[in-house]
């Protein structure tokens, strides 16, 4: 019997959304897994590292990997699965970018953890007890992995092949990827596997998007009532559009909602926030600092903004004057 | 860095009409002014891309200087507006990001104005010099450090993993 491809599934720093994207897939599912064999899927199946560990090099044809990486044990597994498979695909926004998760690069380990464990509103934790990384009681040892100072996207970690773009990526291109690789039909090597064209290009508003914005105000989703189907940038709201690849049929704007830039940039760009910034300030109405000033004051949070499923691929990485690694305490 | 001998460097993106003609004045009136800066010139300060001044801080740039047309007076009109609305946030983004302010620098220099030039890039090497090198190439590599142990390890399979052991 031949026997069919080897497929892995894996996730590191995600919400979940991914693996769920991959279920979305719905009854098309049966057909993918007539043509593949899954031998690695945490969310859904059985297999454990040891079994992977135990596969030759190079045995399973594509490892599709979600989630950013940020601590020891997510970098271990994608060394690991990086080893065993002929393509590594870097799968949703995290993988790719850093995404939402890698916006914690604006904090330090110990501001981050001392906050969650200690000080956020809800928190009761009066001998400020942290998680360890090994706790050994009646003879038995427990282990935790342990926290990276800096979280990354997966090629910052071990090299990729392909990207599948968005949070989470749709069944339409995760189809069209897996067909694509099933087929042989791959495009060159570090392609994102999406549209290389700018978001606007698919969404029903384009007609609407005027040829010369200026812009007196910026207001924020929740603070205007949308009109459904103008153009976002008439309407003095932030849409990452401009600066977003296209690819997943604009569903955010379609359901009156701008785009949050999850596909992240075209392959013509190489900072995604510092192009939107430029193409929103360009279009800015006052020619003074203080009118300048006053407009952009709707836009209170640039980095969280732009760099919303990010930030680990800005070209800064990460808020760079944070306190050195070594000088912070372990976990 | 210990190095004491540090020189900052600062590339200067000056816009071809005014502020590269103001510092070929200076050049040709013979000011002399500190030699950190790197300038390249543009057709307009309106020309400069955001990107352009983080990709010259992420590749090592201790500052940036980029010099436009005073208000009313671009060649093309709105170009230096452009600049501005950009630099009001992008200062403010590159602050967000631990960027000091006084790293990038805006300045509005006419062609007649070659003194300006000299003054503007003294002062600035000067301020840059007490803040000291940016070094982020440095820092990229200082923050990947953490992950060198496993990639050491993760490039011979480990013991347990050999298919046929023992």
């Amino acid at each position: 019997m031949p026997t069919k491809p080897k497929i892995a599934f894996y996730w590191c720093a995600s919400c979940g959304g991914c693996e769920e994207a991959v279920v979305d897939l719905a009854e098309d599912i049966l057909g993918v897994i007539e043509k593949i064999d899954i031998v690695l899927w945490p969310v859904a199946m059985d297999f454990k590292k040891k079994d992977i560990q135990a596969m030759p090099d190079g045995s399973i044809v594509a490892t599709l990997l979600n989630g950013a990486i940020r601590s020891d044990e997510q970098e271990e597994m994608a060394h690991l699965l990086r080893r065993k498979s002929q393509y590594m695909i870097a799968y949703g926004a995290c993988a790719h970018l850093g995404g939402i998760p890698s916006l914690a690069n604006q904090y330090s380990r110990e501001q981050m953890l001392k906050y969650v464990y200690e000080e956020t509103p809800t928190t009761h934790n009066e001998q400020k007890v942290r998680p360890q990384l090994k706790w050994s009681e009646n003879g038995r040892e427990v282990t935790l992995p342990e926290l990276r100072h800096v979280v990354r996207a997966l090629d910052q970690v071990v090299d990729v092949d392909y990207y599948i773009p968005g949070c989470p990526p749709t069944p339409k291109i995760t189809q069209q990827a897996v067909g694509a690789l099933l087929e042989g039909k791959l495009p060159p090597k570090g392609t994102t596997l999406a549209p290389d064209i700018a978001l606007c290009d698919q969404c029903a508003r384009k007609g609407t998007k005027p040829t010369d914005v200026s812009f007196t105000e910026f207001k924020r989703p929740h603070q205007k009532l949308l009109d459904p189907e103008k153009c976002f940038l008439s309407q003095g709201v932030v849409c990452m559009g401009p600066a977003t690849r296209g690819g997943c049929e604009a569903v955010c704007t379609a359901g009156n909602m701008p785009c949050t830039g999850c596909f992240g940039p075209t392959s013509r760009v190489k900072d995604q926030g510092a192009k939107i910034l430029s193409s929103l300030c360009a279009n800015i109405g006052p020619r003074d600092e203080e009118g300048i000033d006053k407009v952009l004051a709707g836009i209170p949070d640039p980095v969280g903004t732009f760099y919303r499923y990010g930030l680990a691929k800005c070209m800064l990485r990460r808020k760079v004057n944070l306190p050195p690694q070594a000088q912070e305490a372990k976990v | 860095m210990n190095n004491p001998i540090w020189q900052p460097r600062i590339v200067a993106f000056f816009c071809t009409w005014c502020t590269y003609t103001a510092a070929d004045l200076a050049g040709v009136s013979r000011m002399k002014y500190a030699a950190n800066v790197r300038v390249i010139r543009v057709m307009c300060s309106g020309r400069v891309d955001p990107q352009f001044v983080m990709d010259a801080l992420a590749k090592g740039a201790d500052g940036v200087l980029i010099g436009g047309c005073h208000p009313n007076d671009c060649h093309y009109a709105e170009g230096n507006y452009k600049m501005l609305r950009r630099f009001r946030l992008l200062q403010r983004m590159l602050t967000d990001l631990g960027i000091e302010t006084e790293r990038v620098r805006l300045e509005w220099i006419s062609a007649a104005e070659g003194e300006k030039v000299k003054t503007v890039i003294n002062d600035m090497v000067e301020k840059i010099k007490a803040m000291g090198p940016l070094n982020l190439p440095g820092r990229f590599q200082e923050w990947d450090r953490e992950m060198d142990s496993l990639e050491h390890a993760a490039t011979q399979p480990k013991e347990s993993e050999k298919p046929h052991a023992h």
